[in-house]
C-alpha cells in the first residue's frame, strides 16, 4: 500500500470516482470527480488534533461497528494516503455557534468547509477494472439469528476481533459479555452453493481456507479453545492449502460434515445451540457453543452498475463482470483495452488477485508497447455524389463521427474515420443508399440472406445477431453443449442498428416465415444507444407490415447479451415454434405483397433520378 | 452468380471430435466443392493449428486462390489466427470468411446427425456466397496513449498499478473509499502465509 502511495508514477485519487469514460482501445478520455473531503491532502501532517477535539461519535465502519470514530477521522492507521477525513452528513458544520473546533486547532490550517468536489480528466490508453467484491449479508437467512442473537458474528467481524488493531486489541471476545468464548462453531458456505432462492448458487471460492486461516489464528492465541467446523466440502485445492487443512485438525479443530438447520439461543447464557446431522453418521446431534461464526460468501459489488454502463461491459448470470473468454482471454473485458483483475471478475483470495493483476498489466502493457493500434477496416464510407445532405446519419451516428449533413446549405455528410466504430446504424438509416460499409455491404449482406433462402426457406429462421452480445450468446449455448433445433440461420453484423429495413424485408420476399433481429440489451450496447434505432426501425416496420396485411408477429426483436446462452436456446425454440404456425399461403401472399411494393417503390426511385437529371441537365444545356 | 475471377477455397474443419463427432464434414466438404465460384474444397483435422494453417497457404498457391472460406469455430475466436494465416500467404485479411460450424451447429444439436449436416451446409454455403463479395480492406493505424486508468485500489488495483508504474507507465490509481486498501485492509492475516495483510 505504501509503495503505491509513494510511486513517484502512480496518480493516487482516492475518494474519488469515474463520472464519464469516452473513446476506444488505446484513446481513453475519463472523467473522474474528486469527492471533496474537506482537508487538505498535500497539508494534512496526520497530527490527530483535529480528531481529539471532534465531539461527534460514529460508529467505525472499518471496525464493523464494535467501536467508533469521530466526524473528522483517519480511516484506519495504515491508511494511504495518511490524511484525514472530514464526513460531511455526521460533521455539525462551520458555524462557530456549532462547531468548527478542528479548523481552530489545525495548525497548517488544512481544513476547509468549503472545499469542493473537483472534476479531472484523464487520457489513458487502458483501463483496469479492479472495482472488488461485496461480502454477503447474512440477515435474509433468518435460521442462524444473525440479526437476533448477538454472539452470532459473520467472518469479516471476527477478522476485527482478533486483529491487533481491532477493537479489542487482538482480544477475541464474544459481543454479549466481553469474555473469550471457549467452544466456538464455524459455519461454512453461507450464502453461497445454495439452491434456493436465498444465498448465492456459486462457490465463493475463498470461505473454507479462511476457515482454517481462523481456526489456526484462534489456536495460536487461545490452546484450549474448542473449535468445530460444520461444513459440506472443504475446498483446499491450493499450494500450500492442504498442509493448513492437516494442521488445522492436527490442532484439534474438528471438522464435522453437515450444515446445521438452525440455531438456538439460550436466553440466560447467550449461548447458542445448533443442531446439525453429521452426514457421516447420519446422526443428528445438538452442539453448544459461545459463540458462532458465519462464514459468509462473496458477492458483486452492488455498485458494479455504473462501472458496467461507462465500460459497457457484460456481466456473467452470477453478477461478477464477465471476461472476453472463460478460458482463453480471462483477464481481458469484451471492450477493447480493458481488462480485469482481482474479484471484480469472480470471488478470489489474494494470491489469484495478485496473480491476475500482474497478468492484467502485462495485457496492458502489451497495448500499449506496441505504441500503435490497428482499427478493424469495418469504417463506414458516405458517397458525396448520392448523399442529399439530409442528416439523419449525423443525428443516427452515436459516436458524432458524422460531419456535415445539412439540407440548409446544401452539405454532404462526412466520416470522421478514426472516431467512427463501424456499428452501421447510419448505413441502416440512410434512404439514399450513400453510405457503405466497409465489410458489411448491403449486397454482402442480401447475398447472405438470399443464399439462406433459396431453398427450403419455409423451414428456417433467419437470426440478425449483432457481434458482441447477440452472437456471443449463441456462441456461449454452444460451448455450454445447450441444445436447441437446427433451423436457424445467423447473419452476423456489429451491431444490430446495422439491420437495414430492406434486408428484412428483402428476407420476407425471398419467403422467409420469420426473421428475428437480436441485439445486446440497452445499457450493454457497445455502441452506446445504436441498439434504440433498431427498435424504432423494428416499431416501423411492425407497423408497414400490419398495413400490408402480413402478421407483424413474424418479425421477431430481441435482446440477449452474451451471458445469456440460455436465452438463445429459449428464444431459438420459441421461434421455431412460431415458425410452425407460418403457412405456405401466409408466405405467398407476403411475397405478392412486398414484391408489388418494391417495384412500386423502384419505380418513384426512377421517376425521381430522372426529375433530377433534367433539372441539372438545364443549366448545362 | 459465378464469377470467372473468383476463387473460393473452402476448408472444413473436424475440430476433432468437436465437429466431426456430430455431423458428416465430408458431406460438407463435398457439397461446398459444388458451390458457385469454389475452386477446391478441402478437409481437416485442425485447421487452426500450424499443418491446418500450412495447407490454407498451400491451397492458396497451388490454386491461385483469392477468397478463403473457413468452416470451424466462431469468428469471435479464430478470426485473427485465420486472417493472419491468409495475409502470410498473400491474401487480403478481410478477403477470409469464416462459416461458424461449431459453436452454432455441431454443439447445439449433437443428437442431430442429418439435421446438423444439412445446416452446416447451408452455413458454408452462406459464407461462400459472402465471400464471393467481399472486398480486400486497408486498416488504419491510431495511437495508443502510455498511460492507464486502474479502477479500485484493493489488492488487485494496488498490484497492476505497481506493475504498470515500475515498468514506466504513468498510472492513474482512482479509489472511491478514502484510503486504498480495500477489504484487504481490513483482514488480520491471510493464508496460506498467515501472516499480515497490509
Amino acid at each position: 500500500m505504501m509503495d503505491a502511495g509513494r510511486h513517484p508514477l502512480i496518480n493516487l485519487m482516492t475518494y474519488s470516482e469515474i463520472e464519464n469514460v469516452g473513446g476506444y482501445i488505446g484513446n481513453f478520455n475519463v472523467t473522474v470527480r474528486k469527492k471533496a473531503r474537506y482537508v487538505d491532502e498535500n497539508e494534512c501532517n496526520a497530527c490527530g488534533e483535529c480528531e481529539k477535539i471532534c465531539p461527534v461519535v460514529a460508529p467505525d465502519s472499518f471496525q464493523e461497528g464494535f467501536s467508533s470514530r469521530k466526524a473528522i477521522y483517519m480511516p484506519f492507521p495504515q491508511a494511504v494516503p495518511s490524511v484525514f477525513i472530514l464526513d460531511d452528513q455526521d460533521c455539525l458544520g462551520h458555524n462557530p455557534i456549532a462547531c468548527g473546533k478542528c479548523a481552530d486547532v489545525c495548525e497548517k490550517n488544512c481544513i476547509d468547509f468549503d472545499m469542493k468536489d473537483e472534476i479531472v480528466n484523464l487520457e489513458v490508453g487502458a483501463v483496469i477494472v479492479a472495482t472488488g467484491m461485496d461480502v454477503y449479508d447474512p440477515t435474509e437467512m433468518d435460521e442462524y439469528g444473525y440479526t437476533k442473537y448477538e454472539n452470532v458474528i459473520t467472518s469479516m467481524e471476527f477478522e476485527r476481533l482478533i486483529s491487533a488493531g481491532g477493537p479489542t486489541e487482538g482480544h477475541f471476545i464474544r459481543p454479549t459479555d466481553h469474555k473469550t468464548p471457549k467452544r466456538i462453531g464455524f459455519i461454512q458456505c453461507v450464502g453461497s452453493r445454495s439452491q434456493s432462492p436465498i444465498g448465492n448458487p456459486y462457490c465463493s471460492n475463498i470461505c473454507c481456507m479462511n476457515t482454517i486461516k481462523d481456526s489456526l489464528l484462534l489456536k495460536d492465541h487461545y490452546k484450549d479453545v474448542d473449535i468445530s467446523v460444520f461444513y459440506m466440502d472443504i475446498r483446499a485445492f491450493g499450494k500450500g492449502f492442504e498442509d493448513l487443512y492437516q494442521r488445522s485438525k492436527q490442532a484439534g479443530v474438528k471438522y464435522l460434515r453437515g450444515l446445521p438447520g438452525e440455531i438456538f439461543e439460550d436466553d440466560k447464557t447467550k449461548n447458542l445451540t445448533l443442531l446439525a446431522e453429521d452426514t457421516t453418521t447420519g446422526e443428528i446431534i445438538d452442539h453448544e457453543f459461545d459463540l458462532v461464526v458465519l462464514s459468509v460468501g462473496v458477492i458483486p459489488r452492488k455498485d458494479s452498475g455504473l462501472v458496467q454502463k461507462l465500460l459497457t461491459l457484460s456481466k456473467t448470470e452470477d453478477g461478477f463482470f464477465m471476461e472476453s473468454h472463460p478460458k482463453l482471454k480471462p483477464v481481458d473485458a469484451p471492450t477493447g483495452g480493458v481488462f480485469f483483475a482481482g474479484c471484480a471478475e469472480f470471488p478470489k483470495d489474494v494470491k489469484d488477485s495478485v496473480t491476475q493483476a500482474s497478468a492484467a498489466a502485462a495485457r496492458a502493457q502489451i497495448l500499449m508497447n506496441a505504441g500503435q493500434i490497428s482499427v478493424e477496416a469495418i469504417t463506414s464510407v458516405i458517397d458525396q455524389n448520392m448523399c442529399t445532405s439530409c442528416g439523419i446519419c449525423v443525428k443516427a451516428c452515436p459516436f458524432n463521427a458524422i460531419t456535415g449533413g445539412d439540407a440548409k446549405t446544401k452539405t454532404p455528410a462526412q466520416v470522421i474515420e478514426a472516431a467512427c466504430k463501424g456499428c452501421g446504424t447510419c448505413a441502416a438509416e440512410c434512404n439514399f443508399d450513400a453510405i457503405t460499409m466497409k465489410h458489411f455491404e448491403d449486397e454482402q449482406i442480401m447475398a447472405q440472406v438470399e443464399a439462406i433462402l433459396d431453398k427450403d426457406a419455409e423451414d428456417k429462421t433467419l437470426v440478425f445477431a449483432c457481434n458482441w452480445c447477440s452472437y456471443a450468446g449463441a456462441d456461449l449455448a454452444g460451448l455450454s453443449r445447450l441444445q436447441y433445433p437446427t433451423s436457424q440461420r445467423v447473419i452476423r453484423t456489429m451491431c444490430s442498428g446495422r439491420v437495414d429495413s430492406k434486408f428484412i424485408l428483402h428476407a420476407f420476399e425471398e419467403g422467409a416465415p420469420i426473421v428475428l433481429v437480436s441485439g445486446c440489451h440497452f445499457a450493454d450496447c457497445h455502441y452506446i444507444d445504436a441498439n434504440r434505432w433498431t427498435v424504432k426501425r423494428v416499431e416501423k416496420l411492425w407497423d408497414k407490415l400490419e398495413k400490408l396485411g402480413i402478421r407483424p408477429e413474424r418479425l421477431q426483436l430481441e435482446w440477449i447479451s452474451a451471458a445469456e446462452g440460455q436465452k438463445w436456446k429459449r428464444t431459438m425454440e420459441e421461434m421455431e415454434e412460431m415458425r410452425k404456425s407460418v403457412t405456405t399461403e401466409e408466405i405467398e401472399f407476403t411475397q405478392k405483397v412486398l414484391k408489388e411494393e418494391r417495384e412500386k417503390a423502384e419505380a418513384k426511385k426512377a421517376k425521381r433520378a430522372l426529375k433530377k437529371k433534367e433539372t441539372v441537365s438545364v443549366p448545362i444545356n | 452468380m459465378e464469377n470467372d475471377s473468383i476463387r473460393i477455397g473452402v476448408f472444413v474443419c473436424e475440430c476433432g471430435m468437436n465437429i466431426a463427432g456430430s455431423l458428416d464434414c465430408e458431406a460438407v466438404r463435398e457439397e461446398a466443392e459444388k458451390l458457385p465460384n469454389v475452386v477446391c474444397s478441402v478437409r481437416n483435422k485442425y485447421t487452426c493449428a500450424e499443418p491446418g494453417q500450412q495447407e490454407i497457404k498451400k491451397y492458396i498457391k497451388s490454386h491461385n486462390l483469392n477468397r478463403v472460406v473457413v468452416a470451424s469455430c466462431t469468428p469471435r475466436m479464430h478470426e485473427p489466427t485465420f486472417r493472419n494465416c491468409v495475409a502470410e500467404a498473400g491474401l487480403n485479411p478481410y478477403l477470409m470468411e469464416m462459416a461458424n460450424i461449431r459453436e452454432h451447429c455441431s454443439w447445439t444439436h449433437i443428437d442431430d446427425w442429418d439435421g446438423a449436416t444439412e445446416k452446416a451446409k447451408d452455413i458454408v454455403k452462406v459464407s461462400v456466397a459472402r465471400a464471393a463479395l467481399l472486398q480486400p480492406q486497408t486498416e488504419t493505424e491510431l495511437p495508443v496513449t502510455k498511460a492507464v486508468l486502474v479502477v479500485g485500489g484493493g489488492v488487485s488495483g494496488i498490484q497492476a498499478s505497481l506493475d504498470l508504474a515500475d515498468a514506466g507507465y504513468q498510472v492513474h490509481l482512482v479509489e472511491k473509499e478514502a484510503s486504498i486498501g480495500g477489504l484487504m485492509a481490513a483482514l488480520d492475516k491471510t493464508y496460506p502465509t498467515m501472516d499480515c495483510s497490509i
